[in-house]
């Protein structure tokens, strides 16, 4: 026993060794180990939550995105229908404006139509009477020889005729 | 030889059975001290995003981590890291300790007390060291398994095993104990004849020189590498322990 321990067995450097041993561990683990692994365990947690909260914010995107998408086709349509309702509706406008220039045109083709014969019936009314005058006054100016009634009616008649024919 | 084993011994009450080597008080001390001051200043800035001296600690701890993982479940094995990473670094800064110097004071009666060399070197240290360790299992063992379990674990896998079981507690304390012990003893007792060869003349301190260096790298390596040995165990005996093996 001498050889190994020296000349006494000092059993008590064994008890204030593993006591120090002890209240070694308690320190660390108070003042240095213990800190550095809660901030590990921390750290740890915080990794984890980042993870899960990107892979949920990329879930997020990805619905948010298909809705777009689903917006944009909806206003796709919608905005093809609109154009579609114009088209129908410009079409239609133009083919009533059409038809009502062509009813005034008609309306207002008719109304001169009217008018014209109108005025020429007026016109040939007015000149017969005029013609009847002016050749009565003609006859009456260039044949002044003397003619007897019968004669002269029949020659205002048939002058008359042929100027009426004429018109 | 005879003068290395001088030791400052006190007698409590002067009493015999109540001895204590004071070199070994002083140098457990200091060995401790080293350890927690150093931790203790490495760790006063902790931070979510790590620096410097948190990030060595961190790898550290990461390093014991995976030793404990290597040896038992995680379930288990988390309430070993502080013990692990202590025994490490003691055992490390304990080994560490006589690479540089040795320092020896000579009394009035002409002995010589040594009162700096590595703790490690001295049996009744690495023997208690040891036997702490594997009293440390049982505690484990009857803390998470239960008495009952930890009952049944001494007639496993046969019920004829039992004694074997008994004397292994027996020899992985003295096997634990004597393994740090003989290394660092060989390592400083090669080390001191060393030095001691060189300093008896001029032509011999020029040949001692050489080697003298490649033993402080070897013992270097030696102490790091028994630090690492003596925790390894340390966690496979408490895997033996506190393991459930169906």
């Amino acid at each position: 026993m001498d050889a190994l321990f020296g000349t006494h067995l000092t059993w008590l450097d064994a008890v204030y060794q593993i006591l120090g041993f002890l209240v070694l561990m308690w320190l660390l683990k108070r003042f240095a180990l213990g800190p550095i692994m809660e901030m590990m365990e921390k750290r740890e947690q915080h990794v984890a939550d980042q993870i899960s909260s990107a892979e949920k914010n990329r879930k997020d995107a990805e619905k948010y995105l298909a809705e777009q998408r689903e917006a944009i086709q909806q206003a796709r349509i919608e905005a093809k229908e609109i154009v579609e309702n114009t088209k129908k509706m410009s079409e239609q406008q133009a083919e009533e404006i059409i038809k009502n220039a062509k009813i005034e045109a008609d309306r207002r083709i008719d109304a001169a139509i009217a008018q014209i014969n109108q005025e020429k019936e007026q016109a040939i009314s007015a000149l017969r009477e005029q013609v009847s005058t002016l050749s009565v006054l003609v006859a009456s100016k260039v044949i002044e020889r003397e003619l007897n009634e019968q004669e002269q009616e029949k020659l205002i008649q048939e002058t008359l005729r042929e100027v009426g024919e004429e018109l | 030889m005879g003068d290395y084993y001088r030791q400052p011994v006190v007698f409590l009450f002067d009493n015999p059975n109540l001895g204590i080597n004071l070199a070994n008080v002083f140098l457990v001390t200091v060995a401790m001290a080293i350890v927690f001051f150093v931790l203790f200043f490495m760790s006063r800035t902790i931070k979510m995003y790590p620096t410097g001296a948190q990030n060595v600690l961190e790898f550290f701890i990461q390093f014991i981590k995976n030793v404990i993982s290597s040896t038992m479940d995680w379930k288990q094995g988390k309430h070993f890291v502080i013990l692990g990473c202590t025994i490490i670094l003691y055992v490390f800064v304990s080994n560490m300790m006589g690479i540089p110097f040795e320092m020896a004071a000579k009394t009035d009666e002409g002995l010589k007390y040594v009162w700096w060399k590595s703790p490690t070197s001295e049996p009744i240290l690495t023997l208690s060291l040891a036997a702490m360790v594997i009293i440390m299992t049982h505690v484990y063992g009857l803390k998470l398994k239960g008495p009952k379990e930890y009952g049944k674990d001494y007639f496993r896998p046969v019920f004829f095993l039992f004694p074997f079981k008994i004397i292994e507690d027996f020899s992985n304390t003295l096997t634990l104990g004597m393994r740090l012990y003989g290394n660092v003893y060989a390592k400083e007792v090669l080390m001191v004849m060393l030095v001691g060869l060189g300093t008896s003349g001029v032509l011999w301190g020029i040949f001692a020189f050489a080697p003298l260096v490649v033993w402080q790298v070897f013992g270097t390596f030696i102490g790091g590498l028994q630090a690492f040995i003596f925790c390894m165990l340390t966690m496979v005996y408490m895997s033996h322990k506190v393991n459930e093996e169906h």
